[in-house]
């Protein structure tokens, strides 16, 4: 076949490489644009970075990917985002349907306190239905592991979430995010309210997790985003600056602002 | 054994598809949760219409100003009764404001000890008192003290039904001023009690009158501790010592009565009371509601909760 | 300078008399608790003394010289059984209330917030007034006799001849009253749970009302049983609505049996008989006592709740500080 470079049949065929994709995304915030115009694409078991200035609107950008700016009021979200060709913007589709394909942590680690460990991890599976104790003890064993939590707590399953030290709550986030068996995993600055031992361990579970899922995340650490990421995007003011592949962004930056912000002239 | 993303979908596979259930159930508790918004308006709305429908109705100025004529007949008005009111408010915002204002002063400027929280707790448990007790209370400390029924003691009861309000108000809005105020004023070598009356009371000014009015209005729907206090009566004012009668009382007593013009002038005067405290509810809400969105979340912050 | 000058000059301890002052101001509530307590234990000395512990447990009620014996059980059952039903009815409106103000739109929720809190600012008194003469014709017409028609023969409590005035009707205006005040506390109580743990819910795949179930309510749990308390205080110690629509019986015939009988609360028979009792008689000591009883069940009720919300909003504190 030959297609035109630019020619939408091109694209389309392009976009079947990739797991998610966003199209001409802009965010407002009572009326100000905190996020321009972005379109960036996602390829299946990556990891991407999203850096930048704090501030120039990356986590915004984050949380539009799963639909979260939903219930910030005086939001607005324009453009669309694909995953798997649909598009999670589209009217007539709840964001629910979406959100158990797209699992979140957050910056700050926040377990359900009043819940053990096990029930913080099956509390997506138990809204999706799954009731067999048996099948349910799988599970949260299974994202126990993959969120290198596993033999740290398989004695005490039922201690209660906030008794564990923050980089392993951090950790039963990961978990209870990765139990509902989602195809893309956002983060949201996951390491940064943690010291360098927890962020060590959740960088190998980032690198671990890259294996099987689309991993997208934010991270304000830029030796952090060169350590586990294979794509970066480089974000200011809400622009997207420059996007491409790691080694390039810190190697050979082809944009000047990209240049002096990863070698830390501003930040 | 597995490859690993075979797991993932073995698992996904076992999920139930029970997204539309999901939904449905969730808009029926919304419904649930907007009918029970329903439920609590319509009583509200109810009593509104009613009270404005009917009491409108009975008003004039003879209803306003004259002593309730003779049972049954349906003449003369309520004026012992509105004078009444107004005198014990007068003489429960006498009584109960300054003592109100220095015990918030007190738990904002002194109360950061085992003392201070003590005090606020019992104050904010006092707010929830059953009004008739304190009625009790006053009937044996001022009624049995002076022999007879009497103003000074009905406006006791109210003072004490007013002054937490006033105390808790108070604080509320001593601590919002801002730490600076005070240290720049210590600082220009002012005593504390200057500092604080001068220059902390000053800036706080407007919370604390609302905290006033509030109590205002809840004071002046109180019956319960008037029974055993003022009595009622049915003669204008003769005197701080004698019983005198107030709206609330004159409703009650005019619900006791099996005439229709009984239940005519029981509206009249529900009408003037509902007017009094919507006035003062719906004055305070307005003016925070147009001013800009921190004086909004200010009155939440000195009135949000709380029994007022 | 002119202020410090003048204070300089006179060498007053102005500020130690402020302090003074302020302390004593501070120390008034705690006077006026402990004397009320007293005062209310010390009057009604006389009718513990005669009637001891059957003043709670005994029903008679007969205020005639010579024949006087006075029980509060009827009155102190009453008070329980009304406040029971307003809870019953009251706390799941009112956290329906704030459930919906916590996740309606500013625009509709700020309104609505403001009206349910013009619903505590009307007066006891014009409840009752209302409940006399528009809500009670038509909760016998719509709710009592076809409840009486359908089921009294089945439950029990429904079996007594509705009459409007009775313990059914004052169950009702309670829960009405006691909404404002609970949903007010539980709207401030859900809007204490950290957004972040909403936002976890959400990511699951949580519709609203699994977000409730899952972050809301166990977090908030402690303290909007607190706000049930506070609304259960209320209605313990509310009077006038109460007095105007229970129906007023008294003795054995005001122990709560159905639900469409005539009561009596413990305020209702203050109100109803405190300027009639004479002070040489058994018969104000005895309302004395009730008060007393009343204020008790108050200050314990009050007492747990104040603990429990405050408990609560420190957690809340807690969180934003850390």
């Amino acid at each position: 076949m030959d297609l035109q470079e630019n020619s939408p049949e091109k694209q389309k065929i392009d976009n079947r490489n990739y797991k998610m994709i966003a199209e001409n995304v802009s965010v407002y915030y009572g009326g100000v644009q905190t996020v321009k115009n972005i379109t960036m694409k996602f390829k299946e078991r990556s990891v991407t970075s999203l850096i930048g200035p704090s501030g120039c609107g990356k986590t915004t950008f984050l949380r539009c990917l799963n639909r979260m700016h939903d219930m910030t009021k005086n939001a607005r979200v324009e453009g669309k985002i694909l995953l798997d060709g649909e598009d999670l913007y589209s009217k007539d589709v709840d964001p629910i349907y979406h959100r158990r394909k797209v699992g979140m942590v957050f910056q700050k680690p926040n377990p359900f306190p009043t819940m053990s460990i096990y029930d913080n991890v099956s509390a997506g599976l138990r809204l999706n239905g799954v009731r067999d104790k048996k099948i349910l003890d799988e599970i949260v064993e299974d994202s126990l592991r993959m969120a290198y939590l596993w033999d740290e707590v398989k004695s005490n399953l039922k201690k209660p979430a906030m008794e564990l030290s923050g980089g392993q709550q951090q950790r039963v986030c990961i978990a209870r995010a990765l139990a509902i068996q989602p195809e893309v995993l956002l983060m949201d600055e996951p390491a940064s309210a943690l010291d360098p031992i927890a962020t060590q361990k959740i960088e190998e579970t980032i690198l671990e997790l890259a294996k099987e899922f689309t991993v997208i995340i934010v991270t304000h650490n830029m030796q952090q985003a060169v350590r586990v990421s294979d794509y970066t995007g480089f974000m200011y003011l809400g622009d997207l600056i420059e996007f491409n592949e790691t080694k390039k962004i810190f190697t050979q930056p082809q944009n000047e602002l990209t240049a002096k912000y990863v070698q830390g002239q501003f930040g | 054994m597995m490859s690993s993303s075979q797991k993932r979908a073995e698992y996904r596979s076992l999920f139930k598809q029970n997204v539309r259930g999901r939904l449905v159930v969730n808009k029926i508790t919304m419904g649930i949760i907007l009918s029970s918004v329903i439920v609590a308006l319509v009583p509200l709305g109810s009593i509104l219409i009613e009270v404005f429908k009917n009491g409108l109705g009975a008003l004039s100025v003879q209803f306003l100003t004259q002593i309730p004529g003779a049972i049954g007949t349906g003449d003369g008005g309520i004026g012992p009764a509105i004078q009444g009111t107004v005198i014990i408010i007068g003489m429960a915002s006498f009584m109960g404001i300054p003592i109100g204002v220095m015990s918030g002063v007190f738990m904002s400027e002194f109360g950061d000890n085992r003392f201070g929280r003590t005090v606020r707790f019992f104050n904010d448990v006092f707010m929830e008192f059953p009004s008739i007790v304190i009625g009790i209370f006053a009937f044996l400390t001022i009624v049995l003290l002076l022999g007879h029924f009497s103003l000074w003691a009905g406006a006791f009861a109210l003072s004490l039904i007013m002054f937490p309000i006033v105390a808790r108000t108070t604080e509320e809005s001593l601590k919002l001023v801002p730490l600076t105020y005070r240290e720049a004023g210590l600082a220009l070598g002012l005593r504390q009690w200057v500092v604080t009356f001068r220059i902390v009371l000053s800036a706080a000014k407007n919370g604390m009158l609302t905290g006033i009015l509030l109590a205002v209005g809840r004071i002046s729907g109180e019956t319960a501790p008037l029974i055993m206090t003022v009595l009622g009566s049915s003669q204008f004012f003769g005197g701080f010592d004698s019983p005198m009668d107030a709206l609330p009382l004159r409703i009650w007593r005019l619900s006791l009565l099996p005439y229709d013009s009984a239940k005519m002038q029981g509206w009249g005067a529900a009408v003037v009371l509902i007017i009094i405290i919507l006035s003062i509810n719906i004055g305070i809400r307005y003016y925070f509601s147009t001013k800009n969105s921190s004086k909004s979340k200010f009155l939440y912050k000195i009135i949000g909760g709380r029994k007022l | 300078m002119f202020i410090n000058q003048k204070h300089a000059r006179f060498a007053l301890p102005t500020d130690k008399i402020f302090k003074i002052i302020a302390v004593v101001a501070g120390a008034y509530i705690l006077v006026v608790i402990l004397l009320m307590v007293f005062q209310l234990y010390h009057e009604s000395q006389p009718i513990w003394q005669k009637e001891g512990l059957s003043f709670i447990l005994g029903s008679d009620w007969n205020a005639v010289e010579g024949r006087e014996s006075f029980g509060a059980a009827p009155y102190v059952l009453g008070t329980l059984v009304t406040a029971g039903f307003a809870m019953a009815m009251g706390v799941p409106v009112s956290i329906g209330i704030a459930m919906f103000i916590s996740q309606a739109p500013k625009i509709v929720a700020n309104p609505i917030s403001m009206v349910i809190d013009l619903l505590a600012a009307i007066p006891s008194i014009v409840y009752g007034f209302w409940g006399l003469y528009v809500f009670r014709d038509g909760l016998l017409n719509y709710i009592e006799y076809p409840l009486h028609d359908f089921l009294g023969d089945k439950i029990w409590f429904f079996s007594s001849a509705p009459f409007g005035l009775d313990i059914f009707s004052a169950s009702i205006i309670l829960a009405i009253m006691i909404i404002p005040t609970i949903s007010a506390v539980s709207r401030e109580i859900m809007s204490a749970v950290p957004h972040m743990q909403k936002e976890a819910a959400y990511m699951l795949g949580a519709t609203k009302w699994e977000m409730f179930k899952l972050a809301i309510f166990p977090y908030a749990k402690t303290g909007l049983i607190g706000a049930a308390i506070l609304g259960l205080g209320r209605a313990v110690g509310e009077t006038m609505a109460v007095t105007m629509l229970i129906g007023n019986a008294t003795g054995p015939s005001a122990f709560p049996q159905t639900l469409f009988q005539p009561g009596q609360t413990m305020s209702s028979i203050i109100a109803n008989e405190f300027i009639e009792a004479s002070p040489a008689s058994l018969h104000l000591p005895a309302l004395i006592g009730v008060g007393f009883v009343l204020l008790l069940v108050a200050v314990v009720i009050n007492v747990v709740a104040h603990i429990l919300v405050s408990k609560m909003l420190r957690v809340k504190e807690g969180i934003i500080n850390a």
